[in-house]
């Protein structure tokens, strides 16, 4: 058990520092194709050099971003294979459709279309080549699209039901995966976030321009385009976030408990603004939850429910199996420790299933699948012997949630106030001559990343244990490889993703500085 | 009338079609590994470009290749990826290292230097020919793994496939499967020749091309008989389906059997073989000659379909298992369901715009070749 439980720890790192490293270049990716789109749009309409010089300028940023966030990528389609075979077979049926078609409808779009971006200034029409910049844009989106498809059906499995014949979940309503609520919002938070990163990223830049006093103009125009689709972007990623927090609470209530460390929910559930852990509170003790915390009366039952005297359950009572209906009456589900029973059911269900075939005996097979089918809601909790190991880790998840809101609400009222200085003139000096203010949007840059990267911590970690809720914890999914194997390999990427970070962002950096010294605003082809 | 049946062949010719593509698009593999075959930087510059333009292409079919394997055989998918571990992560990292090459090489503060980033593009060039080779040949040799779904519901150890414990790198220490990983290195490498002399307005490079291409060429060739030897003398597994069960018998020469049984496999295998032939004769021959890669290129894409049809077709396994015959793969075993093969051949009829789009912008990116002015002049190269 001791060398399972490293090989998925170990595997588990593996993912999570290629999707964290993946997720640093993907939502630049994501934004400043569509800032890059709008500006060479506003050349194409008015010819103005000007414009083209400051296209290019952030086009080349985008490139050397995107070059890093391709390398990242492709390992972690392969690794669903390498390292999480037991998924790629269980419910591959369902998993891979929305890989291939990523691939095909948008990997190669963008792909193409990228390289006339580049290299077609010359080369093709001023027409074709606007066309191609929004084609790379599309495809970026596109690609995050059926990705995002990809995993809000893991966090959320529907669509799908099992064949014991072949051991494995398979598809049976495709538009079920990709209308499915989770899908929607996960789909609509991750893109617009990006813009919003994005957005702060051509601020603080453009910011270091203005600090330094150089291409003030080119700057300022930047900041024009980059606040208005960072600010775009924040307010709907602001919106989806809040419609995320209504439909965990139906899907994954136990995420939700984690993300708000509440062990007993009420009515009219307070939600904590802020908040230290206590490290000795369990689900099965009476110690006092946080330490410390600042709380909103209600705010959790409004966030969850929309509604201020709803029930939230608590980890404690979804293990307990207690929740409360919008009357006050107490409403039992089904506890955790029956859960794993009637889990278990299901896998000696199977098991019959498979001895019976082998025997060619279809009466006992047909027997048997009824049980299966009977018990196979619980089937993934026939993998667990007790409630505990069905709890996400709590401390992770919590205060990743908190910073990502923190964050959030920050890059909220840093855009208004960008916006603001923009367009009052009695303002617009804090932007070209105020050092703190120029500093303070530099210092933004890394606030967003790590409130980028924090959303994604909350949605991973706070699923765990499960690969697919309810279906199959990650421990199932695994490859059978030593674990030594994994520790090599992430040693390995975990040098390399740093190294080639390192490269891309002191090219950044040079590219910025030296470009800087010259007059962005007069290009050459 | 779509059957199952017919679904799964559709999805394994399709995977033929994807995998011939990529073998096709390798000669930027190819040419990364010419690199320093040309010693004036102006020079080398050029070839980088050429190359350079079409790298996504390679290395976005090699996705969707996955993607495509992954949707319509998912066992296949699981087993290979997760045994052969060793293996494909060297095939991934080698694709890591060339995604930001390009694009880091020249640039200023890149860290590494020009050299480091070169030296990636050649060890992507390696590493992705002869190791893609490598992975291909078990389609034909076998792969050492068993497979046991029931394993599933083992709490303590639930892994369905099991591979030897070298994982995959036995399967590169192999000489069969070694001897199709060269065939492709040096595939590669005369297609790149073949690319240079028709991207590129150089009289020195196409020159040297031309010259490069007599080795390159001929030790392709030799090769590739070698494979084929080996491969029309090699048996394969014939799968039997009794009462819904499929099972696996060794039968000698079956891949001489299924290119017997399906003439248009071998008609296809015939035609592409003459093409690549003439391809490289001429060129090597014809300094000025310089459509010899569309000819090699469908040459190559009618020989490795028809290598995958006798893989797939013809009741044959087409990921032998060489410790239990009867956990060997076929499209018949491996495959998705018939409602997710259904659903993604309907997302399959986007192909032939994604091809025209693709062509489209080939064209016009490629129809002046490069020139030593324009890499003098361009804001925008590698």
């Amino acid at each position: 058990m001791n060398e399972l439980t490293s090989l998925v720890d170990w595997s588990r790192a593996q993912f999570a520092l290629t999707a964290a490293y993946h997720w640093l270049f993907v939502p630049l990716t994501l934004g400043l194709s569509v800032i890059v789109a709008v500006m060479e749009t506003i050349y194409y309409r008015t010819r103005d050099k000007k414009w083209l010089g400051t296209t290019k300028f952030w086009m080349t940023l985008f490139a050397i971003n995107f070059a890093i966030g391709v390398a990242t990528g492709i390992i972690l389609e392969f690794e669903f294979g390498t390292n999480w075979s037991n998924y790629s077979w269980f419910v591959g049926d369902i998993f891979g459709a929305p890989l291939a078609i990523e691939g095909l409808l948008a990997f190669f779009m963008e792909s193409t279309f990228f390289a006339v971006m580049f290299f077609g200034w010359e080369k093709v029409s001023p027409r074709f080549h606007l066309t191609s910049t929004w084609l790379t844009a599309a495809g970026a989106s596109i690609s995050a699209l059926w990705i995002l498809i990809a995993n809000s059906w893991m966090q959320y499995p529907v669509g799908m039901e099992f064949d014991p014949a072949q051991m494995r979940n398979v598809m049976n309503d495709f538009w079920a995966l990709v209308l499915s609520p989770v899908a929607i919002n996960k789909i609509i938070h991750s893109v617009f976030s990006g813009w919003a990163l994005a957005g702060v990223f051509v601020v603080g830049v453009s910011s270091w321009l203005l600090l330094k006093r150089r291409n003030v103009e080119m700057a300022l125009r930047s900041i024009r385009v980059g606040a208005w689709v960072g600010f775009a972007g924040i307010l709907i990623t602001v919106f989806s976030g809040d419609g995320s927090a209504k439909v965990v609470s139906k899907v994954q209530p136990m995420k939700l408990a984690a993300m708000e460390g509440l062990y007993h929910g009420e009515q009219g559930q307070s939600i904590a603004a802020f908040g230290i852990l206590n490290p000795a509170k369990t689900h099965d003790n009476d110690e006092p939850p946080f330490l410390f915390d600042i709380s909103i009366p209600k705010g959790l039952s409004f966030l969850a429910e929309g509604d201020l005297n709803a029930f939230v359950p608590g980890i404690s009572d979804i293990i307990n199996g207690v929740k409360v209906s919008s009357e006050g009456d107490t409403l039992n589900t089904v506890p955790y420790a029956e859960r794993i029973a009637i889990g278990k059911e299901a896998h000696k269900a199977l098991k019959q299933y498979d001895d019976a075939k082998k025997a060619g005996d279809t009466a006992a097979m047909n027997k048997a699948n009824m049980a299966l089918q009977k018990n196979f809601k619980y089937f993934g909790y026939g993998y667990f012997d007790t409630p505990e190991e069905a709890i996400p880790n709590v401390p992770i998840t919590f205060y990743a949630f908190h910073i990502m809101v923190i964050f959030g609400s920050y890059i909220l009222l840093f855009f208004v106030i960008v916006l603001l200085c923009l367009y009052k003139k009695s303002l617009t000096k804090l932007l070209t001559d105020s050092k703190p203010v120029q500093y303070l949007a530099i210092l933004s840059i890394p606030v967003v990343w790590i409130c980028s990267e924090a959303g994604w911590v909350v949605a991973e970690v706070g699923r765990q244990p499960w690969v697919i809720e309810g279906l199959m914890p990650t421990r199932a999914a695994i490859s059978d490889i030593p674990t030594t194997s994994v520790i090599i390999t992430f040693s390995i990427f975990a040098a390399v993703f740093t190294g080639l970070l390192a490269a891309e962002l002191n090219i950044l950096f040079k590219f910025i500085s030296k470009k800087s010294k010259e007059n962005i605003d007069n290009p050459t082809i | 009338m779509i059957t199952y049946n017919f679904l799964q062949t559709y999805w394994w010719f399709l995977i033929s079609v994807l995998g011939a593509i990529l073998v096709f698009l390798l000669f930027v593999q190819g040419g990364q590994t010419l690199l320093s075959m040309e010693k004036n930087d102006i020079r080398r510059s050029m070839l980088i470009n050429a190359i350079g333009r079409k790298w996504e292409l390679t290395f976005t079919t090699l996705v969707v290749f996955g993607g495509a394997f992954f949707a319509s055989f998912p066992l296949f998918y699981s087993t290979s990826f997760g045994g052969a571990y060793w293996l494909w992560m060297l095939i991934l990292i080698g694709f890591v290292l060339q995604a930001v090459s390009y694009e880091y090489r020249k640039k200023k503060g890149n860290i590494y230097g020009k050299n480091t980033y070169d030296t990636f593009l050649a060890i992507n060039g390696i590493l992705a020919t002869v190791l893609l080779g490598v992975a291909v040949a078990m389609f034909f040799f076998g792969a050492e793994f068993t497979i046991n779904k029931t394993n599933i519901i083992d709490t303590k150890s639930p892994v369905i496939s099991s591979w030897v414990s070298t994982h995959g790198l036995e399967a590169i220490c192999n000489r069969k499967n070694l001897l199709l990983g060269f065939t492709v290195l040096f595939l590669a490498r005369t297609q790149a020749l073949l690319y240079f002399k028709n991207a590129i307005d150089d009289d020195a490079i196409r020159e040297r091309s031309s010259k490069s291409l007599i080795f390159n060429g001929g030790f392709f060739v030799l090769s590739f008989l070698g494979f084929v030897g080996l491969l029309l003398t090699s048996e394969g597994y014939e799968s039997t389906i009794i009462d819904g069960v499929e099972t696996f018998t060794a039968t000698p020469y079956k891949y001489l059997h299924n290119f017997i049984d399906m003439w248009w496999a071998a008609a296809a295998f015939i035609v592409g073989v003459i093409l690549v032939l003439y391809a490289i004769i001429r060129s090597a021959f014809s300094k000025y000659y310089t459509k010899g890669i569309w000819f090699s290129g469908i040459g190559t894409m009618l020989v490795v379909m028809s290598l995958f049809w006798i893989a797939g077709y013809n009741n044959t396994a087409y990921y032998p298992s060489l410790l239990d015959p009867d956990s060997s793969l076929s499209i018949r075993n491996s495959s998705s369901s018939e409602f997710t093969l259904t659903v993604m051949s309907c997302v399959s009829l986007i192909i032939p715009f994604v091809a025209a789009y693709i062509i489209y912008s080939w064209r016009a990116l490629s129809k002046k070749p490069i020139t030593v002015k324009e890499m003098e002049e361009s804001s925008h190269k590698y």
